[in-house]
Order: C-alpha cells, then structure tokens, then sequence
C-alpha cells in the first residue's frame, strides 16, 4: 500500500554515535581529533526500519547513490535534462526584458503572500456568487476525502488531469483504493473517457481572488477536456498560488510558459469562473489545499519559497538533480523534486525527520536555480537557513553529534590566531605523515569518503603567515 | 596603495603560495601589502553547514579584524562572497544589527576585482608559457559576478595560451560538506569536470577558489591526468622565470 501522508513516514530518528573517549578538543583542534570524531559517522546504507518495523525511506544520499547506479537511467535523465536546458535557455534569452519580468513576478507573488488569508476569502466569496462551491483542506488526507465524496455524489467515475497537486495529495491512488474508477484525461482516448465520466478533476495554476477564476496552463488540453464535458468539476489547488486580480496574471503568463516548457506561450490557457448556465458543468467545485503551506508561511525566511509558480526550471538547471532525478527528493514519488522540492518540502513538513532534514544538504549551492527562478527565489539562501534549522534542533540532544563537536572545536580554534597556528602546523605534520609523493590517497572515516575518488594534496611543510613573518623582516631589513 | 591582504584559512594551511604570489604581484605593482595578524576564519563554512551561531562568532571577529583596514584583498572568491553578501544574513539571523553594520562598512575585493575596478590595469607584466584553461567557480561568477575579469586578466599574460573550457559554468561538485555529505554525486560531478578539462588538452586549469581546485585537482591527480591546478593569482604572479 502507498504510505498516507505524515503519520505513515516510520523515520528513525538520526541516532548519533556514541561518544568518543579522549576525544578531548580543548587542547587546540587537531586533524587526530577531527578523524576520530567524524570516524564512527558513516552510515549504512542497508535498508534501516523504524521502531514499529516499517522500512524508513532512504536519506537523499543512500536514494541519490541508487539513481546513480543505473547508468541507463542516468543516460535518459541527462538527456531529457540538457534538452530542457537549452530549451529554457533559448526561451529566457529571448525577451529584452526578462529581467524585469523576474522581478515584477517576484513582487507580484510576494505582494499576493503578504495578504493571502485575505486574497483566499475573496477568492471564496467571488466563486461562491458565480455559483461555485470552496472547499478547505488542512491536508492531503481532507484533499482526497472531499474529492472522494464529490466523485461518490457523481456516480464512481471520475476523470483525472493530472497534475503537480493531484499527485502531492496522492489523489488517482486514493480514490480507486475507495472503489471509485479513475480515468487518465490525457490523451487522444482522454476525450472519450472525460464523456463518459460525470466527474472531473484537475489542478490550478493560479487562483484569482477579485474575480473567482481559475487559471491553468497545459500543453495537451486534458483540463480543457476536463472544463467542458463533464456535469461536475471538481478543481485541486494549492492554497498559495492565490493572486490579487486579473492584472496580476499579465506578468504570470508570460514567466510561467518560458520557464515551464521552453515555450514562448502555453498550447492551452485555460480560464474558467464558477458556473456558466448551459454551458460546461453544472457543479463546480474548487479545493484550496494547504498541507504545509500555512508552516512555510510561518517561517519568516522560508515564507519566500511560496513564490513558487511550479515551473520546474530550477531542476532543469541543477547539477545534482541532473545526475539522480526526481526520486531521492522524495522516494515516495508525491512532493516537489529538484532545488525547490529540497526546501520546500523540509519548510512544510519540519526538519525532524532524517530524510527531511537531509534534503537542506543536498545541493552544492551552486545557485544555478536562483539564476533562472522566475520569480527570484533565493533558493540557496533557503538552504542555508534550512540548514541552520536542522543544526539548531540537534543541538539539544544530551549527545551532541559528531559533526556538532567537530564544528564547534573548529570554531573555538579559529577564535584565535596562534590557537589557529599551533592547529594547523600539528595537523599538517600528521598529514605529510600520511602522505606519499606528496599526496594523500586514503583517509580514515567520513573523511575517507573524500579520498574515495579524489586525492588530497599533502600540506605544506610551511603555512603562509609563518612564511608572511619571514618575508616581513626580511622587508624591514632592506627597508 | 596600501592593501591589507586576506588569506583564507584553508589557503593559509594548505595552499600558502596562493597568498605569497598576492603579495609579490601586487608588491611588483608597487602597492604595499599588509597581513593583520589576528584574521583566521571568516566563517563560510560553519555558515554554509548550518552552525550560524558559531559563523556569526567568526564573522563579528573578521569585522573586528578588519575593521579600518581600508582596502582588503583576498584571493578567495567565495570568502570575498561570504563577507560581502553572506554577513548581511548571518547579521540578520543572529538579529546583530552591530554586525550587518561592521560589515557593510568592510571594503573587501576579490583579487581580479581589485586589479581590474580599482588599480585599472589586465596586464600585469605576467609571463607563463603554457596553455591554460579558467573554470568560473560558482561563487565567482554568480555571487560576485566577477564576470570576464580573470580572462582579460589572463589574456595579457605572455606566453599563456587560453583555452575555452566546455560546460565551465557547471559546478564542479565541491560545495564544501557536500563532498563528505553526498559524496556520490559530488564524484559524478567532478567526473565530468575532469573528462571536459582533459578535453581541453590544457596543462593548467585556473580559478579564484582553491577549495574547487583541490577537488578538481584531487580527481585529476587521482586519475594522473596530467594537467595541474593553479590558483589565478599565482599564474599572475609568474614572471615566467620559475615557470
């Protein structure tokens, strides 16, 4: 069975190792003290299981090593990526004025998030009058539960066009566990199935809050299908992606295809607003999903990734994503992948978990992804604060973890100059013991996971501000 | 002019010639350099790691450090970054107004920044026969967005042969913990870092951050790729003499 959201994720708690006898730092932090603190660190990468039995899903690490396992899938990812990158490079390259474009997007966004309780209710009140119907779901279970109950009134049979927040809420799986027929929209054959289905479904991309409407921009007409044929519609969207009015949307469209397909414009746009008599359904219905949503927004740094318009650029540009795909941001196959997966989905879920707080980690901070974000997310700079996050809920453990002692001790040397000095000549005599022809090939514990692959230049025998005094009275004497 | 050098910490312990080829070129330019004793740390990677508290301990000591020095130089494209984007956050987060203060009022340049902005000069009377490729470390080009600096720089030096190098702008999957944290995909990256600077045919492959060069240089030197890594610096540093 697939997991259900939240209470099904059995994640062991990251146990840290014991600890270390006489691995004393206070005596000037050595490269001795640092390998034997980080050298019980590594983890396995058996499968671990929960305290009630249930298999822990793999840390970003473990699940990115096994996509990294499978060349031919690797091959297909990277290629499937590059074509993405220069499409989204021709796309971006081409308006004079897309700078401007990005910022006008990330104004508008932010301009929408600073009232957005109130952009909702007004959103709810315009498709009430137009003769729709708001439903609000905390989480993905109240999601599936109110489209479930809507698809049961119409008959057991809906049509689906899939998208991003159908698919976080686990939708299509849920509701055939619950006997209901759940037919795919899209497709030449999309068509039939929509006909024969009462019910409807589809996602949104944007919400209008003056006006009512709903906006969705697709490539192969499955929600248009979806907005015409059927007696009931029935419209999931995430509660943040709510904007003030219709004027807001000028910006929108035209960040939205560039940065989404590589398209100068979207193949379908469509726009719909509560219930037209006699024409299209008779019932719709719209989904305001928060699950997580009102967290991120509670966070006064992280609230920045609600920006988000879902375009998926920043994956197109990441070097990591590049190499392990989607699965390793969630080997449960519903949140976010890519850059934006790896802060939004510790924002809306917390960083308690091994695997949510691993993914703040699982970037370089190269900051390909803010370069191309169409709305400006400092995604980098989410990850920092995300990892300062993960740092701060471990630093109340009776047990500090290796890596806390090993910073700490660091940080505590680096106070002081000479307790720098005296550090770095102990460490570097240690080094060149190790070292063979002026390398070093293999170093003991998580640091060996350097050596794996990679040699380590043997230091110096003299560091440089012991060469800066020399050089100093040597100037003093001819000066 | 008087120019109070940074060294990064990890270029003070393991890379010194980084620091000693700033000081003569600049010393040859006829500027005067000067080396604040107490600096050590800046704290980029405490910060970068999560461990802002300690990073915002480091980052109030380098401000007090530098404080009125004037001018600073640092061969470090990401600790010139760290001090002059990242201490705003760090202040912020730690809610240190005194701190985001001091540091805006830091004048702190990246070397090819200072040669290029402010002494005005892209031939610095280098000579270095060799063909060189330059690898635009991430937090050169996008945090400081040091730009064509470094190979307008690289131009003017006699004898060096520029060669272009395929994919510069990706990452080269060093990311500081990321090479311990997620070390496989850090390997894949470099890897292809590696078969594109062979491609080159070049002997030398430059940057402004020394950490990426050890990661690269550390998998080529494992594969005994034959081509070596050099800091920026020390290749404008060359009078051709040495090399």
């Amino acid at each position: 069975m697939s997991l259900r959201e939240g209470e099904g994720e059995a994640e062991a708690p990251d146990h840290p190792a014991p600890p270390e006898r006489g691995s004393d730092v206070s005596g000037g932090f050595g490269l001795g003290t640092l390998l034997r603190l980080v050298g019980g660190q590594q983890g396995s990468t058996a499968r671990r299981r929960g305290q009630d039995g249930k298999p822990v899903l793999p840390r970003f690490a473990e699940a990115a090593r096994e996509a990294l396992a499978d060349a031919g899938a690797r091959h297909d990812l990277a290629e499937s990526v590059g074509t993405a990158r220069d499409r989204l490079a021709a796309a971006t390259g081409e308006p004079s004025d897309w700078e401007e474009l990005r910022t006008a997007g990330a104004a508008i966004r932010d301009r929408a998030l600073l009232d957005l309780g109130t952009h909702l209710e007004a959103f709810e009140r315009a498709v009430t009058d137009a003769g729709g119907t708001v439903h609000w779901a905390r989480n993905a279970s109240a999601a599936r539960r109110i489209v479930a109950s809507l698809a049961e009134d119409g008959g057991g049979e809906v049509a689906v066009a899939d998208g991003p927040v159908l698919r976080e809420v686990r939708l299509a799986g849920a509701l055939a566990e619950r006997g209901i027929t759940v037919r795919d929209a899209a497709g030449p054959e999309g068509r039939d199935r929509v006909r024969a289905a009462r019910v409807a479904v589809t996602g949104a991309d944007f919400l209008v809050a003056d006006s009512g409407t709903v906006v969705l921009l697709e490539a192969d007409g499955a929600a248009r299908a979806c907005l015409t044929l059927p007696e009931t519609l029935v419209c999931v969207a995430g509660m943040d992606r709510a904007v003030p009015s219709w004027a807001d949307m000028e910006v929108l469209l035209q960040l939205l295809p560039r940065t989404a397909g590589g398209d100068r414009l979207s193949p379908q746009v469509s726009a719909w607003t509560g219930v037209v008599p006699g024409d299209g359904p008779s019932e719709v219905h719209v989904v305001l999903v928060d699950n997580g949503r009102t967290r991120i927004l509670g966070d006064e740094v992280g609230r920045e990734a609600l920006r988000c318009i879902g375009c998926g650029a920043c994956s197109a540009v990441c070097p990591v994503y590049e190499r392990v795909g989607d699965r390793p941001y969630d080997p449960g196959g519903t949140g976010p992948s890519g850059p934006i997966g790896a802060v939004w989905t510790p924002l809306a879920r917390g960083v308690d978990r091994a695997r949510t707080a691993s993914l703040p980690f699982a970037s370089t901070l190269c900051g390909a992804c803010a370069e191309v974000c169409p709305v400006k997310i400092d995604i980098p700079g989410l990850l920092v604060h995300l990892r300062g996050e993960v740092v701060d809920a471990r630093r109340n453990r009776s047990v500090p973890t290796p890596e806390l002692a090993v910073m700490r001790g660091l940080a505590w040397t680096m106070a002081d100059a000479r307790r720098f000095e005296a550090a770095v000549g102990r460490g570097s005599r240690w080094a060149r013991l190790v070292a063979r022809g002026g390398r070093i090939r293999r170093l003991p514990g998580l640091l060996g996971r350097w050596t794996e692959a990679r040699d380590l230049a043997a230091p110096p025998a003299e560091s440089f501000r012991s060469w800066w005094r020399r050089h100093e009275a040597a100037r003093r004497r001819k000066g | 002019m008087r120019v109070a050098l940074f060294v990064a910490c990890v270029d003070d312990a393991m890379f010194p010639g980084t620091g000693r080829a700033v000081t003569s070129l600049l010393e040859r330019l006829g500027h005067e350099v000067v080396f604040p004793a107490g600096q050590t740390c800046c704290g980029q990677l405490h910060w970068t790691t999560g461990y802002r508290r300690e990073a915002a301990g480091l980052a109030r000591r380098f401000t007090g450090v530098f404080a009125g020095a004037g001018t600073v130089v640092t061969p470090s494209a990401s600790c010139a970054a760290a001090v002059r984007s990242s201490y705003r956050s760090m202040a912020r987060a730690a809610r240190d107004p005194e701190l985001e203060r001091d540091a805006a009022g830091l004048e702190v340049y990246e070397l090819t920044e200072f040669l290029v902005d402010v002494l005005g000069v892209t031939d610095v009377g280098a000579a270095f026969p060799h063909r060189v490729a330059y690898q635009p470390t991430c937090h050169a080009s996008r945090a400081l967005g040091v730009g064509d600096r470094p190979t307008r720089l690289l131009r003017a030096v006699k004898g060096l042969e520029l060669v272009e190098l395929p994919a510069a702008g990706e990452c080269c999957g060093f990311g500081g913990a990321f090479a311990v944290k997620n070390a496989d995909v850090s390997v894949a990256m470099v890897a292809d870092k590696v078969r594109h600077v062979r491609d080159t045919g070049a002997d030398v492959l430059c940057a402004l951050d020394n950490a990426c060069l050890a990661h690269i240089g550390g998998a080529l030197s494992r594969l005994r790729a034959g081509v070596r890594v050099a800091h920026l610096a020390e290749i404008l540093a060359s009078t051709g003499e040495d090399a």
